[in-house]
């Protein structure tokens, strides 16, 4: 079994698992957030449970670091062998004639993704990190006073236009790599995904829903505070 | 009509190789680009300059010697057509039509426009067969009971003519629409099942030690491919390769 996941095929085949395990994510996490269009109570509980519970903080969450760590990397040394496979370019290439732009700038999109997730880490990750494991402040409230504190911290962060302007941004980038992504990562473990149109329509569906769920999310947050 | 050429020109495989303009005139709608490449080349070899090598051998879609990357599309601007099948109805006449050899670092250049293209046969020669015994004992091909859906889908596959334009179009070089044709016609057949694991592994191993680049499904092969072997392929490939690797 090694060997397999040092072929080519089977480098395609944990691009695609982990692609199955971030889309997963992406579905709980978009959830989540549309909670807080709906209910700062609830969203505040149910960001504290996530942000304390021991199995999602020491189990999920690092699985999910790996996930998206484990996709880059492979994404881009995929793409080194496949640049250095070409060899000398063609001096007139049309490959609109035959294959999507999304399909063909699979590591621009990731690119643009992967800074974007590198933002979202300076913005909620590492103070969280910080707070719970560093000043070890597990309260979830701000300095003792009555109340959770994430909704507030959330609003806050909505209320600059460059950030919810980046955030606009780099989810559009997210839907142009989901729409190739979404039916790439089946047709890596073998589903003759060309051939069935349900799961092209569901591709297409889950690549617009998910990142515009989240820019309105984020455009809500920005105009109501 | 008249047309201006820029075609690749490489003395062999260690020259650099550039890009030379070329003027071709009165040309017929109806010729094949192929017999347009002759007509350049009596008229080069007449003028005692040398004439552009390409390759070609049958002239009607079948061999899959001929390639040339033609305005930027493997086999030229026409579906389901090797270049040899190309017509030059296809353009008109003022036309510059700029001609390159199937690039890959797996299809070094010979000279010109003709490419090596024996990494192929070397994935052929790893898997790409079944053992059976000739000694004149041989069962009748109709004892052995065969869906007509995977019979159909077997002959589609075993359509491939190997001329690597699913190679020289896509971004990654990638070889998998190819091995995965040539896995595929076996693999649905009874008696591919015998060698299925080794098979497929093989001729995977092959295909990596060749220097092909991996699949990222953008399709183009299948768009490209004159004989419109589908991606399907690929993803049965996939599953032969997940399959053989778990036993």
């Amino acid at each position: 079994m090694s060997g397999f996941f040092k072929s080519s095929i089977g480098r395609k085949v944990a691009m695609a698992l982990s692609a199955f395990f971030l889309m997963f994510f992406l579905l709980i996490h978009i959830i989540i957030n549309l909670i807080s269009v709906f209910s700062e109570e609830t969203f505040n509980t149910v960001s504290h449970f996530m942000g304390t519970n021991p199995l999602i903080q020491f189990g999920m969450q690092p699985v999910l670091i790996f996930g998206v760590v484990f996709h880059f990397i492979m994404g881009f040394v995929l793409e080194l062998q496949n640049r250095r496979a070409v060899g000398v370019s063609y001096a007139k290439n049309n490959g609109g004639a035959n294959s999507t732009w999304m399909s063909r700038n699979m590591i621009y999109s990731g690119a643009a993704i992967l800074a974007f997730i590198v933002l979202h880490f300076i913005d909620f990750w590492i103070p969280e990190i910080n707070t719970k494991y560093i000043l070890g402040d597990m309260s979830g409230t701000i300095d003792g006073v009555e109340g959770l504190r994430y909704y507030e911290e959330l609003t806050h962060k909505f209320e600059s236009p460059l950030r919810v302007g980046a955030y606009v941004l780099a989810f559009v980038f997210l839907a142009l790599h989901l729409l190739h992504g979404f039916t790439s990562a089946f047709q890596s473990m073998g589903v003759t995904a060309g051939r069935k149109k349900v799961l092209q329509n569901l591709g297409k569906a889950y690549s617009i829903i998910i990142p515009l769920g989240f820019i309105f999310i984020a455009l809500y947050h920005h105009f109501n505070h | 009509m008249n047309l201006t050429l820029k075609i690749w020109k490489q003395k062999g495989p260690q020259d650099k190789g550039r890009m030379v303009d070329y003027k071709v005139n009165d040309i017929s709608e109806h010729m094949s680009f192929l017999e347009m490449m002759d007509v350049l080349n009596e008229q080069l070899v007449n003028s005692g300059d040398e004439p552009v090598a390409f390759d070609h051998d049958c002239r009607e879609g079948i061999c899959g010697m001929c390639s040339l990357y033609i305005n930027g599309q493997a086999h030229g601007p026409d579906r389901g057509i090797t270049t040899c099948q190309l017509h030059m109805r296809m353009f008109k006449d003022g036309d510059t039509i700029t001609i390159e050899p199937f690039r890959a670092k797996a299809f070094p250049v010979i000279k010109d426009l003709v490419v090596d293209r024996m990494s192929f046969e070397r994935i052929q020669q790893a898997g790409g067969y079944i053992s059976v015994n000739t000694s004149g004992n041989t069962q009748d091909a109709n004892n052995i009971l065969i869906s007509k859906h995977a019979a159909d889908e077997a002959m589609d596959a075993a359509a491939c003519i190997g001329c690597g334009a699913c190679v020289a179009t896509c971004k990654n070089s990638s070889a998998m629409l190819f091995v995965g044709a040539k896995v595929s016609q076996y693999a649905l057949l009874p008696q591919g099942q015998i060698e299925a694991v080794d098979r497929v592994q093989n001729m995977v191993v092959q295909m990596d030690l060749e220097g092909f680049g991996n699949c990222t499904n953008t399709g183009a092969c299948e768009i490209e491919c004159p004989k419109g072997i589908s991606l399907d392929n690929i993803a049965r490939m996939n599953r032969e390769l997940m399959k053989a690797s778990l036993k």
